[in-house]
């Protein structure tokens, strides 16, 4: 082989290497959803390019309230669906809308747009 | 809505203006049982002033005297409301046209504050408006209005507007977002027509001669070229990178990531092509790819403005149902009839419907009668007759007659309201199937870039010289005609569509779980009453013995039972009154607890009851046992006639057949589902009714308890079995079954308690939702199979592995035009549901 090809050769194997790292291995460890006087536990969520914070930290046999504001008019995100608990929410831009839940059992239960793109976690311990 | 806001309750002077002890009358929500007044009144009592309350449960008022010097209304309002029931304010929004300072808005509302019947108003100069929260019994809008204008300001725009509004925000969005994908489109698509003549000079014999290769023309043009296609990557474009940015912030890729490397990969190569051609060994190398950077903008935003188009329509169905409510309401308010917005309509409230209007709320009609259409929400065509006492729905349409009523549920307990939430709910919901898909999206779109980058390197490797341009093109194919979206748009707008579907046919179908299992239904078991039959008992045979008239001896019994309570009396009662006899009454009425009834009747002594009464009283009736006999076995409840100790003959009365039963039960048989009868009735009734409808496996004297027992046995089967039932004893097997179908009527839509709600009464709705559910779940796959397969062909012939075998190589504009093409196709297959019909019996 050329130089020119194991260089090319290396820097690809590289970005294969950066992208499987970048997008699979690194997880967030998420927040602790805070709890309010009236017993929810409570966390707001932006909703741009994806979820911030994208993993939600809760205790189980609460109720959680999940205050999502959508800040982009991209199609997908215009709805959040959990469907472990049955419940979906319409998201219209720069309001803030509450999805209120009653985790029962400690597990992770995803969220997500309707398509998948925009994808979060609910911890629940 | 945006007209309806809640109010804070400040503190403000006492209602009065001193003086002595007045009285309030409050309209109370939320009241639903006993218990609820005498917790009102205890919280009302704890508030310091009042000196007497009493709460009416059945007109859902408060009245309240208390001392205004010492208590103030918002406080009563507040210790109504602190133990969880709604005081009957309403709220209103009202815009002002020249409030521009802090000092208007607080002349304003101390206007406001001071006028009878405003409990509170808060001004605000941010959207130049005041919120008022008001006792509508003691004023309305005309009169707030006075109240603004009298200190000086000007009411923007009445609240009550006839006109409709249909346009929502998300429609004003979408239709936003379309034109300006548009406007990019055309920048984009008028800026590629020159750019892809000029890229190929050598394929056109004028351009070849003017700027040949290697010439110092062609580098020029090439380069106006490249400032030409900016706008086009930076405008045009520009979604594509501010979407990968900020899927990138949150470590996710999407559609945006592979477009926008795609489209920066070709445009940068062709800067390096332009600016240094000399770094290329050879001078073929030096090619421009802006003609690829400019039409995979434009087709893949053509694409994206096509998607929105056609995702609008999948959610007409909810539009139309959002269209269905009411704006006003002819409300009669201190003998007064008035215009209200619907929102402001309240419990107990009498409205006013004349022919052509819509009725505005749910409620129970208390005078007058009517036609009213009902096919938007249940589906059924015929109008239904409605009179004194019956149940009317809001959004349904009055034709022909003039009536009052009372509402019953405002706002957002109505029928209406619950359905669209309902529908909504269930359409963002997932089918289990979708789960396949939520699995691959999530590594999809990073294994597009990983096998990009792969078959890039390969290329380059091992491919044929130019290698760098193979390369170069393999990468940018590759990553844009990977679709994700057509793989996400898959199942989510096929079920919009066929729940949407389900909602335009009186079907309420809860989630794409009861969708999907919907299909797979092997087994259906009906409760017999109120499923099969109509579940209330009506008239069915006369049998006379010689020398008796059919309609005199049913004159003489109606007559006679119209003083009787037992619910088979208003049976023969309404029959006689079908067929246009006239009753007259009787003398000496007599029940017989548990035989049957005895009187007197245009000088005739007439006995109607069973065969015990007969023998009782001497009455020779052997001669009518065959009879009795006959239509005992078909399931009726015979009961005999005697006149003057004569027996005249037998009048059956039976819980009848519902019209369609039979063909819904027919049709459920032809599509290979196993029909089962479930009844608490006795064996000879179940069986007569079973063999009516053509049911070969009934259960008779089935204890409600033993129903999902039941259920189970034919699971245990090994069947998917759906169970139909009225949702009130049936809830355990309903919720038993793979399937639960209740049946509601009108508004006593037990919407929360099954899988599928059929708003009518009728079987039929049980074969649609199954055939709904099939045709949507057929889709589904089709959608499917279509984007997977699309990806999984694509993505390959992209890496260009048919081109060792049979030389092919797709292009990147062929690519871009599949890609933008391939998500539209899924959403105009979802379309294709729309235009199911359920099948219709005769009836």
């Amino acid at each position: 082989m050329t130089p020119d090809r194991w260089i090319v050769t290396f820097a690809g194997m590289g970005l294969v290497a950066f992208i499987i790292w970048f997008f699979w291995l690194k997880r967030s460890k998420g927040i602790h959803a805070a709890e309010t006087s009236g017993g929810y536990q409570e966390a707001m969520i932006l909703v741009k390019g994806g979820y911030t914070p994208d993993t939600i930290v809760v205790r189980a046999g609460r109720p959680v309230r999940l205050n999502f504001r959508r800040e982009e008019t991209a199609s997908c995100s215009d709805k959040v669906i959990f469907p472990d608990f049955q419940k979906s929410a319409d998201l219209p831009t720069g309001e803030t809308v509450a999805v209120e839940l009653m985790p029962k059992q400690p597990g992770e239960f995803g969220f997500s747009c309707p398509m998948g793109m925009f994808r979060g976690r609910l911890v629940v311990e | 809505m945006n007209m309806r806001t809640e109010a804070a309750i400040p503190d403000y002077p006492p209602g009065g203006l001193g003086g002595g002890p007045e009285s309030l009358t409050l309209r109370i929500g939320g009241m639903t049982c006993a218990h609820c007044p005498p917790a009102i009144e205890k919280a009302v009592r704890a508030v310091k002033g009042v000196q007497a309350t009493s709460v009416n449960l059945a007109t859902q008022t408060a009245k309240v005297d208390y001392d205004p010097a010492q208590a103030k209304v918002p406080e009563i309002l507040r210790a109504i409301r602190s133990v969880g029931y709604a005081a009957g304010t309403a709220t209103m929004r009202i815009p002002i046209k020249n409030m521009h300072c802090a000092s208007c808005a607080t002349r304003v509302e101390l206007a406001l504050k001071m006028t009878p019947g405003v409990v509170a108003a808060r001004a605000s100069m941010a959207p130049n408006a005041v919120d008022i929260e008001y006792q509508p019994e003691r004023t309305d809008f005309q009169r707030l209005r006075t109240s603004i204008e009298s200190s000086g300001y000007r009411v923007a725009e009445p609240k009550v507007k006839p006109t409709d509004e249909t346009l929502d925000p998300a429609e004003a969005a979408n239709e936003q977002d379309y034109r300006s994908l548009m406007r990019r489109f055309w920048l984009a698509a008028v800026i590629s027509l020159p750019v892809m003549a000029f890229s190929y000079p050598d394929l056109i014999p004028g351009l070849r001669e003017w700027m040949p290769m290697g010439s110092g023309t062609r580098r020029v043009v090439w380069a106006l070229l490249g400032v030409l296609s900016l706008p086009v990557l930076l405008w045009s474009g520009s979604q594509f990178f501010v979407g990968m940015w900020d899927a990138l912030k949150h470590r996710a890729a999407n559609m945006h990531t592979l477009i926008s490397i795609g489209i920066t990969a070709a445009f940068l190569y062709s800067v390096v092509a332009v600016a240094w051609p000399g770094i290329f060994p050879d001078m073929a190398l030096a090619e421009v790819f802006w003609d690829v950077t400019d039409v995979v903008v434009a087709l893949v935003v053509l694409g994206l403005a096509l998607e929105i188009k056609a995702k609008g329509r999948t959610s007409q169905a909810i539009k139309k149902l959002i269209g269905l409510q009411a704006k006003t309401a002819r409300v009669v308010r201190d003998g007064k009839e008035i215009d209200l917005p619907v929102e402001e309509v309240l419990v107990s409230d009498t409205v006013i419907v004349r022919p052509g209007e819509k009725i505005p709320v749910d409620g129970k009609v208390s005078a007058g009668s009517s036609a009213v259409d009902e096919s938007m929400i249940t589906g059924e065509s015929m109008p239904v007759e409605k009179q004194t006492g019956d149940e009317v729905i809001g959004g349904t349409l009055n034709k022909t007659g003039s009536f009052r009523f009372t509402a019953t549920k405002v706002g957002k307990d109505t029928a209406l309201a619950s359905i669209i939430r309902m529908v909504k709910d269930a359409q963002g919901s997932k089918a289990p199937i979708q789960r396949v898909v939520d699995t691959v999206s999530g590594y999809f779109v990073p294994s597009v870039m990983i096998v990009a980058i792969l078959a890039a390197v390969a290329w380059y490797d091992f491919g044929p010289e130019p290698r760098l341009i193979y390369a170069t093109v393999i990468l940018v194919t590759t990553l844009i005609i990977a679709c994700p979206c057509a793989l996400g748009l898959a199942t989510p707008t096929s079920l919009t569509v066929g729940i949407g579907k389900g909602a335009e046919n009186g079907i309420l179908i809860r989630s794409g779980d009861a969708l999907q299992a919907a299909e797979k239904l092997d087994a259906i078991i009906l409760d017999k009453t109120g499923t099969i039959t109509r579940g209330e008992p009506a008239l069915t045979d006369v049998v006379v013995t010689p020398g008796h008239e059919e309609t005199v001896v049913l004159r003489l019994t109606a007559s006679l039972e119209r003083g009787s309570e037992h619910p088979l009396a208003s049976a023969i009662v309404k029959g006689a009154g079908a067929r246009k006899i006239e009753l007259v009454d009787a003398e000496g009425f007599a029940a017989v607890p548990g035989h049957g009834v005895s009187g007197r009747i245009d000088g005739h002594d007439v006995l109607f009851g069973n065969a015990k009464l007969m023998r009782d009283r001497g009455v020779p009736a052997d001669v009518l046992l065959p009879q009795w006999e006959r239509l005992a076995n078909e399931g009726k409840t015979p009961m005999y006639v005697a006149v003057d100790g004569q027996a005249a003959g037998l009048i059956a009365v039976a819980d009848t057949v519902k019209p369609d039963s039979r063909a819904a039960i027919e049709i459920l048989k032809g599509l290979g589902i196993e029909v089962v009868m479930l009844t608490g009735d006795n064996e000879r009734t179940g069986r007569a009714i079973a063999r009516e409808v053509g049911i070969d496996r009934a259960l008779a004297e089935v204890l409600p308890d033993d129903k999902a027992h039941e259920v189970q046995k034919l699971q245990l089967e090994g069947k998917s079995v759906g169970m139909v039932g009225d949702g009130v004893n049936d809830a355990p097997a309903l919720a038993q079954a793979d399937v639960g179908f209740a049946i509601g009527t009108g508004t006593d839509v037990a919407i929360e308690a099954s899988d599928v709600t059929l708003i009518r009464g009728s079987l039929m709705g049980v074969v649609t939702a199954i055939e709904i559910s099939r045709a949507t779940m057929r889709n589904v796959r089709q959608n499917l199979v279509g984007a997977f397969g699309y990806n999984a062909l694509g993505i390959p012939v992209a890496t260009g592995v048919l081109y060792p075998f049979i030389g092919l190589l797709l292009s990147p504009l062929i690519a871009a035009a599949a890609m933008a093409f391939s998500s539209v196709t899924v959403v105009t297959n979802a379309n294709r549901l729309r235009f199911f019909q359920p099948r219709r019996t005769g009836t």
